[in-house]
């Protein structure tokens, strides 16, 4: 894999950016700042990166309800991104939004979704009509293993295949939806090896491991772009947090939540950075300080943004 | 009598359905070890099992077709989709199939099954979780439709809904599972299709349903400050309708506001309206009837604008002043 040192170091930003935001956020809820309710992406910080990663800066990304992740490595500006989640005018969506519906059509962006396997069919019609305009364009569709039961993935995948799009399926396979576990709700061993049935390809891979979720999707990528169709790519990972923020873990063990914490995948990358030698402890620290003062700054912006007003709220309903 | 909250009132009702006729089972996302996203069902799987309470996949056409084939099989499903919104997903299976099947195989097989599910807003879930549907299904001719705004009315409903031979779609407003009611010890059912007068009045009927009843009471309580005598009625079931009981309240007051948190759009209230004006009622109007309603826009995420598409207490008592001049 030659990937460069610059893209390594843009890559462990982003999984640390995400995580200092995904801690903010979580910082806000528990200080009663953030209204409704939100889903953290902390611990599958790898998967979102690795896999945007492989992107130019026009391909389109869908993606769902935990899906802070997705928008930040897709280049979402961060004060954006807060102003929306406290419900501000300066936000992403003007505070009508919230959490899980930030978008950025303009960049790629066609939004998180609060339905969960809502965005899957409209990630084929991203792909359709780059097949149409002939643009060039990937969609990269996020979604997690619960959403894999839904009929929107198997019509989708279907349609995808038979029609050739550009598009590629990422599960984030995180092993519950909720509370129900993998195991309880997927006959199948893997949800890669649903991909058969599609005759299109399924690949598995590490999700804590962001060079092997880069290497694996940018492969079902560069088939996409090059006319061959959609690839299914199921990364293995887990959430750390509960599922939202009313969740308290009852259906999981506390060593399991360990075990995977273990497999930090910021930790791993840094680690593995450092013992390569592509980076020094000096460099790491001055990226993450950075990122502290990114966070930083876009908290400030939320915090000092006006509210919508009330008299607008019929604006936006019809183009 | 025991207070108890809206949730408890319904887990009751849904609890000593499951103990009285073994074919009522439930199924729904997360509703077992869980006990369902707002708890509703929590505990019932550690008193009836996995076999009767069930844990789906996220795959809600599944969940209602499901229900509808052991419905017409012999079980008595409660199904449970764990946002109203995501009916949606499952329209097909509610409204050709579910709704239909009895009547296009000549009313010779029955589908016996209870759909339930939370709508409404007033907790920032902003726009895909946030409706409040009813009104589509009050449309399809074949379904059943309750949103019970109290803990006796949910409990007595839920029980009356799984007795019912017919699919019903059962509405909890989500601001309502924490509220407190009285609540008989023994055993009662609420029937279908009977509205409840919430409070008698001589000035004014306001006709209210699902989370707009307890505002309704609320604007009454302000109004009676001032002089005014509210009459607040609760439809509960919109299929069926009891139309008779709101006609001889109208006949009554000679005005009429209707208050609902839905979209105003064809609104139920308009419904509500037309029936009002094509009975006997229509002579007794003193004033043109009035709807208070949602402002016909998805439901926003900022608190602020949130609260403002939907009618709120003061919006009540305001529209009650205006009426009376
Ligand atoms: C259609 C639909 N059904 C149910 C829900 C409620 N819900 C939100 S997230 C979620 C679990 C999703 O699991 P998965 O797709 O694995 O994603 P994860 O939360 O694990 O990231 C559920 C059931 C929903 N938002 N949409």
């Amino acid at each position: 894999m030659n990937l460069t040192k610059e893209k390594r170091l843009e890559m462990y930003s982003q999984m640390l950016k995400i995580r200092r935001f995904e801690e903010k956020v979580d910082e806000f809820f528990k200080a009663n700042l953030m209204w409704g309710t939100c889903h953290l992406c902390i611990g599958e910080e790898a998967t979102a990166v690795g896999a945007i990663a492989t992107l130019n800066k026009d391909d389109y990304i869908t993606s769902t309800h935990r899906g802070h992740g997705h928008c930040i490595a897709k280049g979402a500006s961060l004060d954006k991104m807060m102003a929306e989640l406290l419900g501000k005018e300066t936000g992403y969506c003007r505070g009508r939004g919230g959490s899980m519906h930030i978008a950025d059509v303009e960049s790629g962006n066609l939004g998180a979704n609060g339905v969960v396997g809502g965005g899957i069919p409209i990630a084929v019609g991203a792909a359709l009509s780059s097949k149409m305009k002939k643009d060039g364009k990937v969609t990269l569709c996020f979604f997690g293993d619960g959403a894999s039961n839904n009929g929107t993935f198997h019509e989708s995948i279907n349609l995808a295949a038979v029609w050739k799009l550009p598009v590629v399926f990422v599960v984030e396979n995180n092993l519950y939806g909720m509370s129900v576990p993998f195991r309880k709700a997927c006959s199948a061993e893997n949800i890669a090896d649903r991909a058969k049935g599609y005759s299109i390809p399924g690949y598995i891979v590490d999700g804590n491991d962001v060079e092997a979720v880069f290497e694996t999707v940018n492969k079902a990528v560069q088939d996409a772009r090059n006319g061959k169709g959609p690839s299914l790519v199921e990364c293995k990972t887990y959430r750390w947090k509960g599922h939202s923020k009313s969740d308290n873990n009852v259906y999981r063990t506390r060593e399991e939540i360990k075990a995977w914490m273990e497999k930090c995948p910021i930790k791993r990358y840094k680690e593995k950075l450092i013992a390569e030698g592509i980076a020094t402890e000096e460099e790491l620290k001055q990226i993450e300080d950075d990122v502290e003062k990114e966070i930083a700054k876009a908290e400030e912006f939320a915090k000092n943004s006006p509210e919508p007003k009330v008299e607008d709220v019929m604006d936006g309903i019809y183009a | 009598m025991a207070v108890i909250t809206y949730i408890q009132a319904l887990r009751d009702g849904i609890r000593e359905e499951m103990h009285r006729d073994e074919r009522v089972f439930i199924m729904g996302e997360d509703v077992g070890l869980y006990g369902g996203a707002f708890k509703v069902t929590k505990g019932l799987l550690e008193e009836f099992g996995e076999e009767r309470v069930r844990d789906t996949p996220i795959s809600e056409a599944a969940i209602a077709g499901a229900a509808v084939g052991s419905a017409l099989t012999g079980m008595r499903p409660v199904a449970e989709i764990m946002f109203s919104d995501f009916m949606t997903i499952a329209m097909d299976q509610i409204v050709n199939q579910a709704a239909k099947i009895r009547y296009m195989f000549g009313g010779k097989a029955k589908v016996p099954m209870v759909l339930r599910a939370p709508q409404g807003s007033g907790t920032g879930a902003a726009a895909q979780h946030s409706q409040t549907l009813v009104a589509l299904f009050t449309h399809i001719p074949g379904l059943k439709v309750v949103m019970p705004s109290t803990p006796y009315d949910v409990k007595g409903l839920i029980k009356a809904a799984i007795r019912d031979d017919n699919p019903v779609i059962f509405m909890e407003h989500k601001l309502l599972y924490h509220t407190k009611g009285e609540v008989p010890e023994e055993e009662y059912i609420v029937p279908l299709g009977k509205a409840d007068v919430k409070r008698e009045g001589e000035d004014i009927t306001i006709i209210a349903g699902s989370i707009m009843v307890p505002r309704a009471l609320e604007a009454a309580e302000k109004l009676e400050r001032k002089g005014i005598e509210v009459e607040v009625i609760d439809p509960r079931s919109l299929v069926p309708f009891d139309t008779e009981t709101i006609i001889e309240s109208v006949i009554k007051t000679g005005r009429v506001i209707i208050a609902e948190d839905d979209c105003k759009n064809a609104g139920w209230g308009a419904e509500v309206a037309a029936k009002i004006v094509e009975s006997e009622a229509f002579d007794y109007l003193d004033a043109p009837i009035k709807r208070l309603a949602g402002l016909d826009t998805p439901i926003p995420y900022n608190p602020n604008l949130e609260r403002a598409v939907v009618p709120q207490v003061e919006d009540i008592v305001k529209a009650v002043e205006e009426m009376l001049g």
